[in-house]
């Protein structure tokens, strides 16, 4: 025991002290651990025990019944797939279009430019319920609707994003475009071989942005698309939610897949992820 | 615009030197120079305008008809904005929207900057905990709306039993009236808590060191030092993030629709459900366009009202 003493007594030392903030912190993270780990418990929970009362927390064994029965009876996978394909679309489309508009507005002169930028920062103040019937109209009318189109387009570009993209391009020096632009090189060509490369915490911030947004947007979808092959993830899940009040195996699993992604992400990512909600914080 | 000033002249003085058609040349370079500007921002331009300005035009043209989508539409002149006086199901639908702004904005500001308080410090596990409090926010409306049906299950939820354990009464949550907009606002806060606390550690962590010292040297303990010195830095702060609250809130519909889809008994029946339920399952577009743009104006003249009461309390938050 004594030799097993020295080193923690050792280590001890090398904390912080003991703070009473701990007392309040460690409740409130359980509080709001609490949802995703009923999720998770709930979707490997055994059928027999999760309506049962008083309601068990931790299953007593593990059980895949929930998700063997989620990809037996619903299109999840293809509700997947809808997903990644809305989200990848709308985060290249987001990253190509508003990078280039961004540097557009912050670099280059041209007639009618700050009217151009106003006129994309005005539109933030239009809420999104203005434009849900015309929109539903136009969407119908050019053979949109019930497909994954749909969803994809009013995801294409944002004036959030050509306004983050516009302020990081102005914080650049502006003497390393100048140098390639003497020696030759297009602004295209200094687009993408200079500033671009640069680029990248925006870039970043601008990504995760685009793929919560798309990835989570139900309204649009809930408008948009009434066939369940152009389904996606939360359209698919709000839908199964109301057929399926009780099979709470079965939902948790559908949430599973639905957010794991995500939080795995968000894990790796924390630092980008909490950029990302201070800009969209500042953007006011 | 000095920068590009300096960009110009060299390659503009090297031009001028040699030839006399030196006017000519740089209208056409700036012509090209307009083209390519243009180039680079009219395809982001177009969809953001397009997706925007332009329904939201046509939305005005919408609520001065009465139109179901197949039927020729009827102009009506104001009579949609008239009907909005008298319809009672929609003054029900601003009650219980205003229920939850007044629930949810200062409980979500309160709750950031408490957060961000007891987070802002270095001691052990508070990665850990920023953690456990920030990835609620990547959680969707349709997850949390199957999480709250569920831990709030009157019969075998985790929240009714926790109140059984300690010998609290059961609650009926998402089934009783007057309970249904707690539980939605609650859980609300589990998912956006993340955004207000960030904000608020941002700026925390620019709140000058000086200032906490000189409050320290005067003899301030902790408590008084955060409400005279702190408190009033974060003003500005404090005054965007509840404009910013407060809009989301006027707005709310996803967890709605997946809770309690409006009930029970209509009592989370809040303006963009009831503008939903008008446009897409009774198809008025003209009577819905014109609650679209009551909610657009009550928007607005709050956000307006919050911004002038800021600014003559000497808050510069814009």
């Amino acid at each position: 025991m004594t030799t097993l003493d020295q080193p923690t007594r050792a280590r001890r030392r090398m904390r912080l002290p003991f703070s009473g903030w701990h007392l309040l912190l460690a409740p409130v993270a359980v509080l709001f651990a609490i949802p995703f780990l009923q999720m998770f418990l709930a979707s490997v929970s055994p059928k027999s025990e999760i309506n049962r009362f008083p309601p068990h927390f931790i299953p007593s064994f593990l059980s895949l019944d929930g998700y063997a029965k989620l990809f037996d009876e619903s299109q999840i996978l293809l509700w997947l797939l809808n997903t990644v394909i809305v989200a990848a679309a709308a985060i290249v489309s987001h990253l190509v279009l508003c990078s280039l508009a961004g540097y557009g507005f912050a670099r280059l002169k041209f007639p009618g430019r700050n009217f151009g930028f106003f006129a994309v920062l005005a539109t933030i103040m239009i809420p999104t319920q203005l434009l849900m019937i015309p929109t539903y109209i136009v969407f119908s009318r050019i053979g949109l609707i019930d497909t994954l189109g749909a969803a994809i387009v009013p995801w294409l570009a944002s004036a959030f994003g050509i306004f983050l993209m516009r302020q990081f391009f102005l914080s650049l020096p502006a003497e390393l475009e100048e140098a390639a632009l003497i020696d030759g090189c297009t602004r295209l060509q200094v687009f993408f071989r200079i500033i671009l490369p640069l680029a990248k915490p925006a870039l970043a911030t601008l990504a995760i942005f685009t793929l919560l947004n798309s990835w989570n947007d139900l309204v649009w979808p809930l408008i948009a698309i009434n066939n369940d092959h152009a389904f996606t993830l939360q359209l698919g899940l709000a839908n199964f939610q109301g057929t399926r009040r009780t099979d709470w195996s079965q939902l948790m699993a559908g949430n599973v897949v639905a957010t794991l992604p995500l939080i795995v992400f968000f894990l790796f990512a924390q630092k980008h992820f909490v950029a990302t909600m201070t800009f969209s914080g500042l953007k006011g | 615009m000095t920068r590009t000033a300096e960009r110009v002249s060299p390659a503009a003085s090297e031009r001028r030197a040699p030839a006399p058609p030196a006017r000519g040349a740089r209208r056409r370079r700036r012509f090209r120079e307009g083209l390519e500007g243009w180039g680079f921002v009219i395809p982001a331009l177009v969809i953001v305008l397009g997706l925007s300005i332009f329904p939201a035009v046509w939305a005005f043209f919408l609520s001065l008809q009465k139109w179901n989508g197949f039927s020729p539409a009827e102009s009506v002149g104001l009579a949609n904005y008239q009907g909005m006086v008298t319809d009672t199901e929609l003054q029900d639908a601003v009650l219980h929207t205003v229920l939850y702004v007044v629930l949810f904005v200062p409980t979500s500001v309160g709750l950031g900057l408490f957060l961000a308080v007891a987070l802002n410090r270095r001691i052990r596990f508070i990665g850990l905990y920023r953690t456990a409090i920030f990835v609620p926010f990547v959680a969707s409306a349709a997850v949390t709306g199957i999480l709250t049906t569920y831990l709030f299950n009157p019969q075998f939820g985790l929240v009714n039993n926790a109140l059984r354990v300690l010998g609290l009464p059961q609650q009926g949550w998402l089934e009783d009236q007057s309970q249904a907009m707690v539980v939605i606002t609650i859980m609300s806060l589990w998912g956006q808590a993340a955004f207000t606390t960030v904000i608020y550690l941002a700026a925390l962590q620019d709140t000058p060191v000086e200032l906490l010292e000189a409050a320290r040297i005067d003899g301030a303990n902790r408590w008084q030092s955060f409400w005279s010195v702190v408190w009033p830095q974060l003003a500005p702060v404090t005054v965007f993030v509840g404009i910013w609250q407060m809009v989301g809130a006027i707005q709310l519909f996803d967890l709605v629709y997946t809770t309690t889809r409006g009930g029970p008994l209509n009592a989370t029946q809040t303006v963009v459900y009831y503008l939903w339920q008008t446009a897409f399952q009774k198809l008025q577009f003209g009577y819905g366009s014109a609650v679209a743009y009551g909610i657009f104006a009550v928007t607005l003249l709050a956000t307006i009202g919050v911004v002038l009461y800021s600014r003559r309390t000497r808050i510069e938050a814009f």
